[in-house]
């Protein structure tokens, strides 16, 4: 699950270093993105796309892993057999995700331990959205559907991009996140035609998940600088209000058809020219939760770094003293 | 069936299926927090095979005009329970899960290796398709052992004070109830003598394999009560957990 919630994109004065590749080489990898071909793990890159694509795909590793704890915290709860086991299943699934994606970002050269070591020590992120709370059962099914919703219209976009591996996973993660899609959809319908509680329950959640769900993509295109260059090595494949609007057109009538409804007055799509418009979402508060300071980001790291300290002795118990760091093929 | 072997049968299904429900339920705890990814998603993988045998049994139970599944796990207290002590204790850290994954595991494959000649068919049946999936429990469970159990002086040390700590929880797995005569009588199941005569000889030879020692069986004092309904003070915070969205609204479907 991850959307652009984060920093996927270049400050507009971030030296691209560029200059110190070799020109021939240089054009060569650009003809081949430009072929469709994919780059993989041995084939020479710029410095700076390998960085890019190291940062990227190692967030999404870590949103997959963080994001299983909000939902993970209901599966001792999840009312009945069928519930129980299919949030397990689902939740069993992100954690699957972020083993792919940590095996995806190592052929890049950075190891499994060291991302998560940066993780813990909040030198990388994770999608913004899990620094919020999921309150009840309903809130766990607003994720499993209108965040997965999310993941992947964006997943879907990036699988196109043209690193091998990445995009490799990303096929993979998108076949499980649409019965997760489905598992969701039904669990949040289920609610909001049951009884008088359960229709409340759905409608409370779905009014508090609502603001997180509109930054999910990050911020708008004119407040967010993607530098060209991202987008012409097809490592982002789609800008974020491109995102946003597809998400609402394919999920907002489908809330509405439940006869739920959402926060936001002046949420409508204008049928001139075809877009949504919304109350634009707070980005101060976005920032501010982004930099750490929401509902949940010290505990989610928290709980991550307890599990990494817990076991670290089992993965010291594992390591022969020949072993050798072998980084995977694709 | 006679009334008396109904019982009997009945006594027997309770206390496999919760001590399935409860192991599996202890188990989705790992979920998010395992040690590494892998066993983060293999312990996840065991958990939802353990509620789907759960559900099995108590389809059964359901056969013989108990309640349906999801009011008999969701709504019963603790005093109801048949589940041993040994699976309702916390997660703790993972030598504990480890080992009480290998010790409990060993001896269900054995039960359902011997269920699967049991007299009553459903039961039989349901036997051979849960041993097929309980094999990889125990293969998982054995690999994880040899290797952990012969690795560092620190895994070593947690281990073995772990497998200490378990040993006398894990003999009430094979607490006999008032029904074991009847069961062994009508040929439903072997007996519990057998079941832990076999388990002891399993374990036994993987401990072997790695530097951890089996304690002193004849020196040790089973923890029984489990199986009559006495728990420790963990298992109804559990099933209080368990219930806390059913109890939402108890008229809804969820």
């Amino acid at each position: 699950m991850y959307g652009s919630a984060s920093t996927d994109h270049l400050p507009t004065n971030a030296p691209t270093g560029l200059e110190n590749e070799d020109p021939i080489l240089l054009a060569e990898f650009e003809a081949r993105i430009a072929r469709g071909e994919k780059i993989e793990p041995n084939d020479w890159m710029p410095a700076l796309y390998r960085k890019q694509l190291i940062r990227m795909i190692e967030q999404h590793a870590h949103s997959e892993i963080i994001g299983s704890l909000p939902e993970g915290t209901w599966i001792t709860r999840a009312p009945g057999f069928r519930r129980k086991m299919a949030q397990m299943a689902k939740v069993q699934d992100e954690v699957g995700h972020a083993q792919l994606l940590y095996s995806a970002a190592e052929t890049l050269g950075k190891t499994r331990e060291q991302m998560l070591s940066d993780l813990i020590n909040g030198k990388s992120k994770y999608s913004n959205v899990f620094n919020y709370p999921a309150y009840t059962w309903a809130d766990s099914n607003v994720i499993s559907w209108l965040i997965d919703a999310g993941a992947i219209v964006n997943q879907m976009a990036n699988a196109k991009g043209s690193y091998g591996p990445y995009c490799r996973a990303l096929d993979r993660i998108c076949a499980e996140e649409a019965f997760h899609l489905k598992y969701g959809h039904d669990a949040v319908v289920h609610l909001a035609t049951g009884t008088p509680t359960q229709r409340r329950m759905i409608q409370e959640a779905l009014n508090r998940w609502w603001a997180p769900i509109m930054t999910f993509f990050g911020p708008s295109d004119k407040m967010s600088v993607h530098t060209e260059i991202l987008m012409r090595w097809k490592v982002k494949m789609a800008s974020n209000d491109h995102c946003r609007q597809q998400f609402l057109d394919m999920y907002v009538p489908k809330i509405w058809e439940v006869g739920l409804t959402l926060p936001d007055p002046n949420l409508r799509k204008n049928e001139e020219t075809g877009q949504w418009e919304f109350t634009e979402p707070d980005w101060e508060d976005f920032k501010r939760v982004i930099n750490g300071d929401g509902p949940c980001n010290a505990e989610r790291l928290a709980v991550r770094r307890a599990a990494e300290e817990n076991g670290a002795w089992v993965r010291r118990a594992l390591l022969s003293p020949k072993a050798q760091y072998v980084r995977p093929l694709a | 069936m006679s009334a008396a072997n109904s019982d009997a049968l009945k006594d027997l299904l309770y206390r496999l299926a919760d001590d399935q429900l409860i192991l599996g339920h202890r188990n989705s705890e790992w979920n998010g927090l395992g040690p590494i990814l892998e066993e983060d998603i293999a312990f996840s993988s065991m958990a939802q095979d353990k509620l789907g045998h759960s559900l099995q049994l108590y389809l059964l139970l359901q056969g013989l005009g108990e309640a349906e599944p999801d009011t008999v796990a969701f709504t019963r207290n603790a005093p109801q329970f048949h589940c041993a002590q040994l699976v309702e204790l916390p997660i703790g850290e993972y030598d504990f899960s480890l080992i009480r994954h290998f010790l409990f595991d060993t001896a269900e494959l054995l039960r359902f290796e011997l269920l699967s000649q049991s007299s009553y068919e459903p039961l039989a049946q349901v036997a051979r398709k849960l041993k097929g999936e309980l094999k990889y429990h125990v293969l998982h469970a054995n690999t994880w052992i040899k290797q952990l159990g012969s690795s560092t002086e620190e895994a070593i040390d947690r281990l073995q004070g772990s497998l200490n700590f378990a040993m006398p929880y894990a003999l009430g797995l094979f607490e006999k109830t008032g029904y074991e005569e009847a069961l062994i009588a009508e040929g439903i199941f072997v007996g519990e003598d057998e079941l832990k005569a076999g388990w002891i000889e399993k374990i036994t030879v993987i401990l072997a394999q790695t530097s951890l020692e089996l304690p002193d069986l004849t020196t040790l004092t089973p923890v029984y009560g489990g199986r009559a309904g006495q728990h420790t003070e963990h298992l109804q915070p559990l099933l209080d957990e368990m219930a806390e969205v059913f109890r939402v609204d108890p008229t809804a479907e969820w």
